[in-house]
């Protein structure tokens, strides 16, 4: 399991990192995601995965018996996912915006001479 | 000690923007309540500095779970240093933009959105949980979009566009670098982090983490090989929110390097060189770049750039005296930056245009605006008794002690350039004769008095501020002399952190 994930979010790391270095703003975005996901991955690998043993502590017991999954790099992807969700979005409809006036997806071509305003 | 106190700059700049919300649409009221806002605020936050800087560091444990486990919110010398300055800009700026913005901008939230990213300022200085740290970045972030994005135009999306790509790789870096730490030391508290990090057998994973920090934080910043983002989209907003971005947003990727680099990566030799070689390099492209640019805006980019080559540089001496000049320097080039910002902004207003082959005569024009706004660019230069001066000094003179002779050659280039195109800028845009072009459009001699003063009354407030900073600079070397002994040994903010078991 740890494997597999240790492959994919390498996966997910390295096809983010080439997607960004790309010129279009399209690949960007989607770099940005992937890389997003890739972090998330990399906090729930790194938070040490345990098997079949939530964190509930027996009525009889008063302190953890065993070994149990910890829950907060759970919350801390929680919160990232949530993070990622409204940045990407933002960017959709900013890259949207900026396809439509500049009419290009090539990000080369974002250098209008500037204007100026208060 | 604990203390509630520590969340009022937070909450009054979230109910400040709430309330705003509920205007929506009605640009005047959202005016007064952005200014009475940011006058509470600043007033909260002079009282939080108050208590601080008399009765030592306070804490706050979110929802009452004991230090580790929960979140925590520190309010050490450093933090409330950065919050009292951040709501002195807020108030400049929010009195500034409640004239020189068009309303057409209020129309789509500028004021509401403006305040939630004061709050993100705040809570990025107050909280002591380094998750939260990226929370809070987030919040600064996406509020930080949409005010460049406010409006509309062409550039200014254009410039949103990179600001935005690299903004959101910062977060990714940070945030790879949160999931090791809390891989290698299992917690997220920062003084809890500086107490485990030590046990960790892997010194080398360590130095890697760090490196995630140092690339995250210096995307934020704007240091050498990361810094392109900053000036291709600072002269695309308007000014007033120029004025934010400039003053603030890069300095809370500086505070966070303080915070991290003394509480949980105490630099080795392998960092130290690392961040003076970044920090020799900011300074010297800074400075070579704001030496070709025309447009005020863009000069004024490139000097961020080279400037916070001088904090980094004190960062990477890491001393007590390099920290003093380092943290001396933050508090200075808060005020000063958002105040040039402002004062293009004017500029812009008074002539039509930031170009300064079009600018000139100012001075023959505005002698009174001319010289408050000479005061102005002096402290920025660093003409002794001025502000600028202060930091520079114990920076010299902990490089020289550390035999640091590059970076004390780029602190000369630096500084001389900086005098040069402020030289430059001095006699292009205020002694030159105008150009005899029938362009010039006077945007500030059309306006009703009560507008003007509001215009030019927030640069007169940073200069003063800047002024008390400079000829008093012996209360803020006793501020900074605190701060830096805290950054230096960081026991106390540990003590005060964890030794505050509720039960």
């Amino acid at each position: 399991m740890e494997l597999l994930l240790v492959l994919i979010l390498g996966l997910l790391y390295a096809a983010g990192v080439y997607l960004i270095l790309r010129r279009s703003m399209v690949k960007l975005l989607l770099g940005i995601m992937l890389l997003g996901n890739g972090a998330n991955i990399l906090i729930f690998v790194l938070g040490k995965i345990t098997k079949g043993s939530p964190p509930v502590i027996n009525e009889a017991y008063k302190v953890f018996q065993e070994i149990y999954a910890d829950p907060i790099p759970q919350a801390l992807i929680l919160t990232a996912i949530v993070i990622s969700f409204g940045l990407t979005s933002f960017a959709i409809v900013l890259l949207k915006r900026v396809y439509a006036l500049v009419d290009s997806d090539d990000l080369d071509n974002l250098n209008t001479p500037e204007e100026e305003d208060i | 000690m604990i203390d509630n106190h520590i969340l009022a700059p937070i909450f009054v700049q979230l109910f400040t923007a709430i309330a705003q919300l509920i205007c929506w649409r009605k640009t005047l009221t959202q005016r007064y309540l952005s200014v009475g806002g940011s006058l509470i605020g600043l007033m909260v936050a002079f009282r939080l500095f108050s208590r601080v800087y008399e009765g030592g560091i306070l804490t706050l444990n979110a929802a009452n779970w004991d230090a580790p486990f929960g979140i925590v919110f520190v309010a050490d010398l450093l933090s409330v240093t950065l919050v009292l300055l951040t709501s002195i800009a807020c108030f400049a700026v929010s009195i500034f933009s409640s004239v020189g913005l068009s309303r057409q901008r209020m129309l789509y939230g500028y004021f509401p959105i403006f305040h939630f990213l004061i709050m993100g300022l705040h809570g990025a200085f107050l909280t002591g949980d380094i998750f939260n740290l990226y929370v809070y970045f987030e919040v600064i972030i996406i509020s930080s979009f949409v005010l460049m994005t406010l409006g509309g135009r062409k550039a200014q999306l254009e410039g949103a566009v990179k600001y935005m790509a690299m903004n959101i790789l910062a977060s990714m870096f940070f945030l790879t670098g949160i999931g090791i730490l809390y891989g290698i030391t299992g917690s997220l508290n920062m003084a809890d982090l500086s107490l485990r990090i030590q046990e960790v057998q892997n010194k080398t994973l360590v130095g890697i983490t760090s490196c995630f920090f140092i690339i995250g934080f210096g995307i934020k910043s704007a240091v050498f090989p990361l810094y392109y983002w900053l000036p291709s989209s600072y002269h695309t907003p308007p000014s007033a929110v120029a004025a934010t971005f400039g003053g603030l947003l890069t300095k809370v990727g500086i505070y966070a390097m303080l915070r991290i680099f003394s509480l949980i990566f105490v630099p080795d030799d392998f960092t130290r060189t690392l961040l003076m070689a970044i920090a020799v390099f900011t300074i010297l492209t800074g400075a070579f770049g704001a030496l070709i640019k025309t447009n005020i805006r863009r000069l004024f980019s490139y000097l961020i750039v080279c400037h916070i080559g001088f904090m980094v540089g004190g960062i990477a001496m890491f001393s007590k005296a390099a920290l003093m000049g380092a943290v001396f320097y933050l508090i200075h080039d808060i005020m000063v930056k958002t105040n040039m910002f402002l004062i293009a902004g004017l500029i812009r207003q008074l002539r039509g245009t930031m170009d300064m082959n079009k600018l000139g005569g100012l001075y023959g024009d505005y002698p009174k605006i001319s010289l408050l706004i000479a005061v102005v660019l002096f402290s920025l230069v660093g003409i002794p008794p001025l502000s600028g001066f202060w930091p520079k000094v114990f920076l010299f003179q902990e490089a020289f002690t550390q035999h640091q002779y590059f970076y004390v050659a780029a602190l000369i280039i630096g500084s001389f350039v900086t005098l040069y195109v402020i030289a430059k800028m001095w006699s292009e845009v205020f002694w030159k004769n105008p150009p005899a072009s029938e362009e010039m459009e006077n945007l500030f001699a059309p306006m009703p008095p009560y507008k003007k003063i509001l215009m030019v009354l927030p640069i007169g407030l940073l200069a003063l501020a800047t002024l008390y900073i400079g000829l008093n600079a012996e209360a803020i070397v006793k501020v900074t002399d605190i701060i830096s002994t805290q950054l230096m040994d960081p026991s106390a903010y540990i003590d005060a952190v964890l030794g505050n078991k509720t039960d």
